[in-house]
């Protein structure tokens, strides 16, 4: 964590910064040799990383199968579309609703679990909605998706924006990201934060301080679980379309991986490190050669084995020792010289 | 009345029993002593009082409520604090923020995402003002797993006392600490004494004997004796077990 100063804050200074960035991204994107849409990508997927690891990295809850609330989301966003309204607030409403829905059902059943049992459960009910998902054909074309999801303009009262092509959709994700990142920093950081980050620490100790663990580790899945069906939405949206694949165990894996090697469990932007890592990687390595998947796991491996704190959590330790060594030398040069 | 009846409590571990059958009383504002030999079933019986652990049979009554099966926050918020053997402080957690977390107005506020910690100085004043009656004023801001053994037992107390328990269950406060420790610790609870209730699981005799009102002995998970120091140092059972020294 940053300093307490930060803490208290709406935004902070590294919001800011991160946002100025990201908003430039469109300008030099294409010159870098990327494309616009990964833009779209990364922006959602970092949303849907920071929903996740508010349950791995705050609350130390192992959860290997969210890749089941982010497709529940992704369907949800089509079938609002296609049955209850084609408007876009309803349909984002209807993501996160659907998502939190599942999480509540998830959670009822796993939350007064602990450790392995928790992660085997979170694989085992991932595997049920991936299942249910390839399985009901009806609802969500099996196999071969829901189709012909539509880019819905953002209206606001009487104006209305067309988001339909990237750039403008990108602008658009971009802006909800930053509304979730303040509403993330301020929950992790609120008394709520405090109790699930002890939580993590020990179950035990919370509980005999009054706190009814059960009742936080239930509601914080929901909250992550509806965070993750928005992102859902907005990826069912940016692909039009929306498949079975991203709930599959693979899947649910990555978002671990990238929350990890990015240093989610030590640093709130991890989790958007490792996005922004793995998504370049993909595109850039990947056009190199088709073991792109090969090289990325095993700097996952690596970094697990040295650098378990993940990126953000070494550039810290950089940070820290820099810090200490500037320190010193002021107060060697600053020293009287014994004559 | 007493605060705290015990009555015929048996635990059982799939077939091990831990505990037989515990009775025992404990009144409002008294000092009351547990020891016996290691294994003998002390940290259980803190773990059933305080809702851990559930026992299979009996009873045990907070101001006449049975309170046993309830969970453990649900006797943490009836006012019963304790402290772990075994110290489980939050490490990444600072000392301030040990307490404060502790704190009942920090309870009231637990389900509170609007308002940051950070800002917050009624909470960090509050917590404070504990860590300086455990003789940690100056290391509020020191992340818990930097301080040294005898702080984090002083943590450890801390913590329980910021929870403005009725009931204070310590187990093994002493364990650890050298002799300078175990004085200033004697010299706390001395000073606590009678404020609160506090039920002490203590292998160190002088600092137990010095202190308590009563004192219990479990052994094959019962109460074998029981008394005032004075009448446990002229039990025959206590002289022969040689369960310490008295000085
Ligand atoms: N959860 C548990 N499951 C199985 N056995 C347990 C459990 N908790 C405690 N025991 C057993 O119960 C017995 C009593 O343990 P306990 O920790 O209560 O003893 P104690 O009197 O506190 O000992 P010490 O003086 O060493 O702290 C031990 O044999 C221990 O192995
Ligand atoms: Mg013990």
């Amino acid at each position: 964590m940053t300093g307490s100063s930060s803490e208290a804050r709406l935004i902070t200074p590294t919001m800011l910064g991160a946002w100025l960035v990201l908003a430039t991204v469109p300008l030099w994107i294409n010159a870098i040799g990327l494309y616009p849409y990964i833009g779209v990508e990364i922006v959602i997927w970092s949303i849907y990383a920071l929903a996740f690891n508010l349950v791995l990295g705050t609350s130390g809850l192992p959860s290997f199968g969210h890749g089941a609330f982010f497709g529940v989301g992704a369907y949800a966003f089509g079938l609002t579309q296609f049955n209850i309204a084609a408007n876009l607030w309803v349909c984002l409403a209807g993501a996160i609703l659907a998502g939190a829905f599942a999480g509540l059902i998830v959670g009822l059943l796993i939350a007064h679990r602990r450790g392995i049992y928790f992660a085997l459960m979170t694989i085992a009910f991932g595997q049920i909605f991936w299942t249910i998902s390839v399985k009901w054909h009806s609802v969500t074309g099996g196999e071969d998706g829901l189709l012909n999801i539509l880019r819905l303009p953002a209206t606001f009262g009487v104006v209305s924006f067309d988001i339909s092509d990237n750039e403008t959709l990108y602008y658009f994700v971009l802006a909800v990201f930053a509304v979730v990142v303040m509403l993330l920093w301020r929950l992790v950081n609120s008394p709520y934060g405090r109790i699930l980050s002890a939580i993590r620490q020990s179950e035990t100790r919370t509980a005999h301080l009054g706190y009814n663990v059960w009742l936080y580790k239930l509601s914080v899945i929901v909250i992550s679980a509806g965070l993750s069906g928005f992102a859902g939405g907005l990826f069912a949206m940016a692909q039009r379309s929306a498949f079975p694949d991203v709930m599959n165990l693979a899947q649910s894996g990555l978002i671990v991986m990238m929350t990890l090697v990015g240093g989610g469990l030590v640093s709130f932007w991890g989790p958007v490190i490792g996005v922004i890592i793995f998504l370049i990687a993909r595109d850039v390595i990947g056009a190199m050669t088709n073991a792109w998947a090969l090289y990325f796991g095993a700097m996952f491996v690596l970094l697990v084995l040295f650098r378990p704190e993940g990126i953000a959590g070494g550039a810290k330790l950089l940070m820290e020792r820099w810090k200490a060594r500037r320190e010193a030398s002021r107060v060697l040069s600053s020293a009287p010289r014994s004559g | 009345m007493a605060l705290i009846e015990v009555e015929g409590v048996h635990v059982r571990f799939g077939d091990r029993v831990v505990l037989e059958e515990i009775n025992l009383a404990v009144n409002e504002g008294e000092l009351h002593g547990i020891m016996g030999p290691n294994g003998a079933g002390k940290t259980t019986f803190f773990n059933t009082l305080t809702g851990s652990v559930k026992p299979s049979r009996g009873r045990i009554r907070l101001e006449g409520a049975d309170i046993a099966g309830l969970g453990p926050h649900a006797i943490a918020r009836k006012g019963v604090a304790r402290s772990f053997q075994i110290m489980t402080l939050f490490n990444d957690f600072t000392a301030q923020e040990n307490v404060m977390v502790a704190l009942p107005a920090f309870r009231a506020r637990g389900f509170d995402v609007r308002r940051a910690v950070a800002g917050d100085s009624a909470l960090a004043d509050e917590a404070n003002e504990v860590l300086a009656s455990v003789g940690l004023g100056e290391k509020a801001a020191i992340s818990a797993k930097l301080l040294s053994y005898g702080e984090r037992r002083a943590l450890e107390i801390a913590v329980a006392l910021a929870q403005r328990p009725r009931v204070l269950c310590l187990d093994e406060p002493t364990s650890g600490l050298g002799t300078d420790g175990t004085t200033r610790l004697a010299e706390l609870i001395a000073k606590l004494k009678g404020k609160l209730t506090i039920v002490a699981v203590e292998h160190d005799m002088r600092f137990l004997f010095s202190l308590a009102d009563r004192i219990s002995v479990i052994h094959w998970g019962q109460v074998v004796a029981r008394g005032t120091p004075r009448e446990l140092q002229e039990n025959p059972w206590v002289k022969r077990s040689n369960l310490g020294s008295f000085g």
